[in-house]
This record gives structure tokens, C-alpha cells and sequence, in this order.
């Protein structure tokens, strides 16, 4: 059908790399800028700062591709937290209390994405709604369980889980790029990771096709407090405490500004995991250059805002 | 044909490029007042950007049309109207919130100064409906129509603007026989008030008995233009497809006696009462009603896509329970939806992702095997001849006989043993029909069992060994072998005659 080859042309997908495109520019901007932004030193300070919420929108990026979104993420950052800090303080000093108190993280964290998913999954309360609600109740409950003064851990090994080295990388870096390629996997390559782009491409077309969907929508929730969990132990082992008014604050903002920028639409359907990495990174690139360049950091956020509506503007031309 | 120095609508050249590829090559018709022109061609022939120059969507590459003797420029649809030329659109563009005299008055609100006049389009609005012979509330919400319930306000849509040109792309595709007939009167009356109807349809038939004159495109070219007493559909179809047509139904093949399902007394909770019936191994039951009878909903039900409130389902002898589709998959049911967009396929997905969809577990191993998935796809592509400028495209950009085509070897590689097939040759041309006729027989007499859901008559006529008649949620007649006749059919779909003596007796017959 030759009148329909003129499509064909079209069809070369410029906007799946134009992270990758924008995260090079970036670089060899940055370099320009500034000598000290290419050291080593430099660029693990980088991927520290962005791997804490790097792997929340590991997970935020499946609730986006399934069609939803978490706000509650930074609240439950804060809960997890104190949570795990509280019981570590009980158990000791001793190893064993860390590993308690990071297993327990993630089993909370993954529980709170639960208690999300079937909010949207039974309650059928679209997912901005009820994230917004929860997101509200976990900070309060973290303010109240702490009665909102600050949580401090006395456990001696513990700020080794944020503050630690592996051939000189971070462990918060390698537990990142660990997760993201984990996730990749498990999104591309997958029977579960297609079905999340089924429901978000069309909830009907997978409901008719023996998609378990609610199924799928609520694991996507578990996904996305389980990587809250994770960010929860590398943030508060980095900090030896967790103030529970100020923790995690925007972090929904910052992950799903690393989703989009990455390239996944907010309409869900599709989107990669390493376009999250690149949109996570970008985003702390951009942080550090400004730091590095002395920009005032109230004026910080007028960037981030401009670098998110370019990213947003520049799929919506594409498409 | 006779040269019209008097036309209406004169076309002269236009030829019309994308990205450099020709889709239109040098069209040259003049169209008359107060006729039904019809325009033929296989998807992608050009049929649709030909409307879409005429009615503002798209500019022609060159050449020029003249309107009532004046040369026009038409660059928007805001102004083809203006120059007393609608569309009703293939692709429903009503607001599904709003109401059905909201929509028909979108944009051309009835105003008191700065307040609607809402009681003036509601009248307007009656009227209209009144005279489409529709039994809708012009307070209807959109969202709550049936799919021929849409067509009409589209069309009722397009009547409020006085208009001297009203294009229809397609308009029967989703209406059943009554209400494609209550179109058709009112296409006749609209000609008695002079309006120059376009006329866009792949069912021949209607072509033949509605138009006037006929236009063939064939991948952009004119091929003809013809007036309808010099042409018979064998014609048409030849013109169209560039080649002999061979037989477009297949020979009926025989049902085997073995009982693969039965359905007892089932209801839903709104519209089936008391179904029952049975279908055998190797049959193609066939199911005719008008939109609205419970086909679908009875499809549904089988399938676990919808809650029963009673009934018994057996498979192979034995009772099923079916409460998802997950349940369906297991009985080996297979079920090809009449919203083939809406709930059949992923449009932005390509064809091996959307092929595996429903049977990707078996290509799963931990990971899904790609080039498994890859190897079956191709084989699908080959067996059902699935055809685009490039098969790694998503399925937006295919034509709707491909796409159709997708979607049933999406639901082939469940290995189906009953395949449910709901309108699966609507929108889509003659020579994918044909194909796709050909194939659903050829399962047939693999054993698989169908039931096919169709509004084509021919289509049921053509191709079922049986056929069930449905209306309001009831089972109202049974018709086998040569038994099977259009009138009988429309009859008992339409209620003029419920359950006469004859089929009662084939009823009890066959049971």
C-alpha cells in the first residue's frame, strides 16, 4: 500500500534517545563551565545526591507506565524512616539490628505502596486522589509517632550503608544502577513488565486481552513503595537520623520529574528505566552546576521547572 | 458519462502529496446538485483525503475546486462549512460527558444574549431525531449511547447546519439493517431538498442501490467514474481490486455432531433473559440482530467480561466456570470484540507485542523469548497476508482489514477451540473480507467451532450453517440449512413477527 509509506518516513523515533542527547550536551556544557565538574570525586557526588531519589522513580516510573501516578512517596520516605530507625534503636547495636531494620524498610515501604494500591485497585479511587490522601496521613503519622523531633540512631555500623565505599563508588550509587538494571529487566523483558504497558496504553484492550489488572496496577504501587523503602535506608543511614517534617519533602516532584524528563508520558503505555536513570541524573547534574556556578539557590527551582516543561514540550512536538 | 458543464462541485486536477509520496494522482470529477456520488476503493486507496480536500482538512498539493461555478480555496472545515459542505466523520467526534443536543449544538450554541436557549435546541434537537426516526432523549448523556446511537447524533449533528454538500465516510458500518434503511429514506429525502450527498461505504450492495453516479479510486489513481445502471457490484469490486474477485464465501463445510458448548437460561442483570443454546465442533452458529438485541452482551457474558445473574455454561459436557476472562482462556474460548480500537488491540504497540498479549506466557521462561515472539509473528504475517509499509510500525498506521487481521491471530495464538467472533469484518474492504471468510472456514473445517456476531445479513447468510435471531435479550427464532432467510431474519430481529410457527417447529426440531 504505497500511500500509506509516506507514515514510514515519519516514523524514525528521534524522541526515545533525546535524553540521552540532552544528558551528552549537558555533560560537555558542564565541562565547559566548570574544570572541577568532570572529577571523579565530582561525579560520585553527583550520583549520590541523585540516588536517592533515583530509585524512587525506579518505581514511580512503573506506576506512570501503568497509568498512574504516587505522590506519596516523600511522605512515606519520612514514615519508613523513623519506623526503621525506632526499631533498629530497640534492637542495639549489633549487625543484626541493621539488617532488622532494613528488611523491616522495605517490608513497610512495600506495605505502604500496598495500602495505595488497593485504595486505586478496590476503593477505585483514581491514583492522584488517593496518593494525595496518603500522602497526607503518612507524614502525619511520621510527625506524630516522632512526636516531630528529630530520630537519631545510635547504631554504630549503620551510617555504613549511605557512607560506604565499593571501589571507590558509593554504595547508594551501586544500589541504584543495581536496582535500575534489575527493573529494566523486569519492564522490558518481562510478561509482568508488558502487561504494565497494556493497562497504561489501554485499561479496556487489556481487561479484554485476560489481563489481570487490577492485579498489575496494585503490584505497580507495591513496586513503588518498595523503592521508597530502599531510598528510606540510604537517606537516613547517610544522615545517622530522620527529621520527619522535612525528610523526603518534593521528593515525589524530583522522581516524577526524573520519569518524564526521562521520556515516559504521563499518560502511561510506554517508557524505559534507563530513561529514568538519564532523567534522574540530568536533573543532578543541572543541581550541581548551578551550585558549582554560585546561581542563588532560590532560583534553583526556576531551572528544574524550565528543564521539565523543555523536556515535556520537546516529546510533545515529537509526538 | 455525459460532461456537466453545470456542476456543483467541479475537481480538476488535484493531486495531493505527503512527505513526497503521491495519494492522490490527478482527480478530475464534477459532482451535481442534488445527487448521491459514490466513491469506491480499497483502504488506502484515497478515498478519505479526497473528502478530506473537499471538506477543508486537508490542501491539495495542486489543482483546483470550483464551487458553483466560482473558484474555491477551502482551507478549513470551519470554512467548508461556511460554503454549506459538513462531514459526518468516520471516528466519532462527539464529547462523551455531554448531552445529545449539547453535542449537536456544540460550537453553534442557541443563545438568549449571553444564556443558552436550552428549551430552542432541545426542540431543534427532537426535531431532528423525530425526523432520523431515532427514539433518543435530547438529554441523553453521549457516554450512555450504543455505537449506532453515536452514528445517528453525528448524523443529526451534520443536518443542523443547513448544508448544500453532506459527506458520509462510512456511515452504515455500525448500523443494522433497520436503521441503515431509516438512513437511506432519509438520504432520499435529503435529494428531494437538492443536497448532494458523497457517499463513502464498502458494502457494495448499498453502493448499487443508493448512488447515482460511482467513483473508483484504486492507490490514488481515478479509475473510473460511472453512472450506477452501467456497473453491477461484480464490477465494482474488479475495478476496485484491479483483479478478478474469486468467490467471496467459501462452501459451507458440515458441523460435526459432538457437542462443544451449551448455554442454559442465562441472564444478566439488565438486558438476557433465558438464553439458551448450543453449538457443536466444527460449526459456524451464527447470531443476527439489531444493535442493542444482547449479542454483544451475550458474548460478554460467555466470557466472563460480564456478570451473569444466572445460567449454566458447559464446555465439552462439562460445567464451566467462568468468571474472567483468565476462566474463558482456560475453556479455551477466544472472543474478537466489535471495538476492535477500544478493546481489541494496543494501537500504540507493534504487532509481535500485541500478538503475544493474551499468550505471552508461553513464549515466558523468566524473561519473554523476543525472537520466539518474533518467529511466530512472521508466521502470522505470512499466513494472513498482513500487509504494511512497514510491519514494525505501530498498529495506528496500519489499515483496518491488517489491524483486523492482527487481532484475530492475536486470539489464534491461544489455540482456541471456540472462537466468538463479534462484527469481525466491520470497516474493512472487500478483499480482506474475502480473506478473512476464507480463514474463518478454513478453522471450521479444522474443527474449531465460531460463532459469528454480524448486522451483514449477506455476511450470516453467506457463511453460518445456523443462525440465532436475537431481540431485547431473547433468543426469538432458529434458522438452519436452506432454512436461513433474510426476511424471515429481519423480521424476527425487528419483532414485526415474534416466533412464528414455522421456526418454533424448526426451534423444536433442532433441539
Amino acid at each position: 500500500m504505497k500511500s500509506y509509506s509516506f507514515e514510514d518516513i515519519k516514523r524514525i523515533d528521534y524522541s526515545k534517545y533525546a535524553p540521552l542527547f540532552a544528558l551528552v550536551i549537558l555533560i560537555i556544557l558542564s565541562a565547559l563551565a566548570s574544570e572541577h565538574f568532570l572529577k571523579f570525586r565530582n561525579i560520585t557526588n553527583i550520583l549520590r545526591q541523585v540516588s536517592y531519589t533515583g530509585t524512587i522513580a525506579l518505581g514511580m516510573t512503573f506506576v506512570i507506565v501503568a497509568a498512574g501516578i504516587d505522590l506519596s512517596v516523600g511522605s512515606m520516605v519520612a514514615l519508613v524512616g523513623v519506623l526503621a530507625i525506632y526499631l533498629m534503636n530497640y534492637l542495639g547495636t549489633s549487625v543484626f539490628a541493621v539488617v532488622a531494620a532494613v528488611f523491616v524498610a522495605i517490608l513497610v515501604g512495600s506495605l505502604c505502596g500496598a495500602v495505595n494500591g488497593l485504595i486505586v485497585t478496590r476503593g477505585k479511587i483514581t491514583s492522584f486522589i488517593a496518593t494525595l490522601a496518603t500522602m497526607s496521613i503518612f507524614r502525619s503519622l511520621t510527625l506524630y509517632v516522632s512526636e516531630a523531633g528529630e530520630v537519631i540512631s545510635h547504631n554504630d555500623i549503620y551510617p555504613e550503608i549511605g557512607g560506604g565505599y565499593f571501589l571507590n563508588i558509593p554504595y547508594p550509587v551501586l544500589i541504584f544502577l543495581g536496582l535500575a538494571v534489575f527493573f529494566h529487566f523486569l519492564l522490558n523483558n518481562t510478561a509482568f513488565g508488558r502487561h504494565v504497558c497494556a493497562v497504561g496504553a489501554n485499561r479496556q484492550v487489556a481487561i479484554y486481552s485476560a489481563i489481570k489488572v487490577r492485579w498489575v496496577t496494585f503490584m505497580t504501587f507495591v513496586i513503588s513503595g518498595f523503592t521508597v523503602g530502599v531510598t528510606a535506608i540510604l537517606l537516613s543511614s547517610r544522615l545517622n537520623s530522620v527529621s520527619p517534617g522535612d525528610a523526603g519533602i518534593f521528593y515525589e516532584l524530583d522522581a516524577i520529574a526524573a520519569v518524564v524528563i526521562g521520556g515516559t508520558p504521563l499518560a502511561g503505555g510506554k517508557g524505559t528505566i534507563w530513561g529514568t536513570v538519564i532523567g534522574a541524573i540530568i536533573l543532578g547534574i543541572i543541581n550541581n552546576m548551578l551550585n558549582m556556578l554560585g546561581v542563588s539557590p532560590y532560583l534553583q527551582g526556576t531551572v528544574k521547572g524550565l528543564i521539565i516543561l523543555i523536556a515535556v514540550l520537546a516529546q510533545y512536538k515529537s509526538n | 458519462m455525459a460532461h456537466h458543464t453545470d456542476a456543483l462541485l467541479s475537481i480538476k486536477r488535484i493531486n495531493k502529496e505527503f512527505s513526497g509520496v503521491l495519494v492522490l494522482n490527478d482527480i478530475n470529477v464534477d459532482i451535481n446538485g442534488g445527487e448521491v456520488f459514490g466513491i469506491l476503493g480499497e483502504n488506502g486507496a484515497g478515498k478519505s483525503t479526497l473528502l478530506k480536500i473537499i471538506c477543508g482538512v486537508y490542501t491539495p498539493t495542486s489543482g483546483t475546486i470550483t464551487l458553483k461555478g466560482t473558484p474555491v480555496s477551502i482551507t478549513s472545515p470551519m470554512k467548508a462549512k461556511r460554503l454549506g459542505i459538513s462531514m459526518i466523520p468516520q471516528e466519532f467526534n462527539l464529547i462523551p460527558t455531554l448531552t445529545v443536543f449539547e453535542n449537536i449544538f456544540l460550537g453553534s450554541e442557541i443563545k438568549n444574549g449571553a444564556l443558552l436557549n436550552k428549551k430552542a435546541m432541545r426542540e431543534k434537537t427532537s426535531s431532528l431525531l423525530a425526523e432520523l426516526k431515532t427514539e433518543l432523549s435530547p438529554d441523553a448523556l453521549i457516554v450512555n449511547l450504543s455505537v449506532a446511537e453515536k452514528q445517528m447524533v453525528e448524523i443529526a449533528k451534520a443536518l443542523v447546519h443547513e448544508s448544500d454538500i453532506l459527506i458520509m465516510d462510512e456511515p452504515t458500518t455500525v448500523l443494522t439493517s433497520v436503521e441503515i434503511a431509516v438512513l437511506f429514506d432519509l438520504i432520499a429525502r435529503l435529494k428531494e431538498k437538492n443536497v448532494t450527498i458523497l457517499f463513502i461505504s464498502h458494502k457494495l450492495n448499498e453502493v448499487k442501490n443508493i448512488c447515482d453516479r460511482i467513483l473508483v479510486l484504486r492507490d490514488g489513481d481515478q479509475i473510473s467514474v460511472n453512472d450506477i445502471d452501467e456497473v453491477d457490484e461484480q464490477d465494482m469490486a474488479r475495478k476496485m481490486v484491479g483483479r478478478e474477485l474469486s468467490q467471496v464465501f467459501p462452501d459451507k463445510s458440515v458441523p460435526e455432531d459432538e457437542e462443544v458448548l451449551r448455554v442454559e437460561n442465562l441472564s444478566d442483570l439488565k438486558l438476557l433473559k433465558n438464553i439458551s443454546f448450543s453449538l457443536n465442533k466444527g460449526e459456524l452458529l451464527g447470531f443476527s440482530g439489531l444493535i442493542g438485541a444482547g449479542r454483544t452482551e451475550l458474548a460478554e457474558c460467555i466470557m466472563g467480561l460480564r456478570p451473569r445473574s444466572s445460567g449454566d455454561i458447559f464446555v465439552k459436557g462439562e460445567q464451566a466456570q467462568i468468571d474472567s476472562p483468565l476462566d474463558a482462556l482456560d475453556y479455551k474460548l477466544a472472543y474478537l470484540s466489535e471495538d476492535r480500537k477500544g478493546k481489541g488491540l494496543l494501537m500504540s504497540f507493534g504487532i509481535p507485542e500485541n500478538i503475544s498479549l493474551i499468550s505471552l506466557a508461553k513464549y515466558t521462561n523468566l524473561f519473554i523469548n523476543k525472537k520466539k515472539v518474533q518467529q511466530s509473528t512472521d508466521g502470522y504475517i505470512e499466513k494472513f497476508d498482513i500487509k504494511a509499509a512497514s510491519l514494525k510500525a505501530e498498529l495506528d498506521y496500519f489499515s483496518g482489514g491488517n489491524q483486523q487481521k492482527v487481532y484475530l491471530s492475536k486470539w489464534m495464538d491461544t489455540d482456541p477451540s471456540i472462537l466468538v467472533l463479534d462484527e469481525p469484518t466491520r470497516g474493512i474492504d472487500v478483499n480482506a473480507k474475502r480473506e478473512i471468510y476464507h480463514f474463518i472456514n478454513s478453522l471450521v473445517t479444522q474443527g474449531v467451532s465460531c460463532i459469528l456476531i454480524s448486522s451483514e445479513l449477506e455476511e450470516l447468510i453467506g457463511l453460518c450453517t445456523r443462525i440465532l435471531v436475537m431481540r431485547e435479550g431473547r433468543i426469538t427464532a432458529e434458522m438452519t440449512g436452506e432454512h436461513i432467510n433474510e426476511e424471515e431474519i429481519m423480521f424476527s430481529a425487528a419483532g414485526v413477527k415474534d416466533m412464528n410457527q414455522t421456526t418454533k417447529e424448526e426451534t423444536s426440531e433442532i433441539l
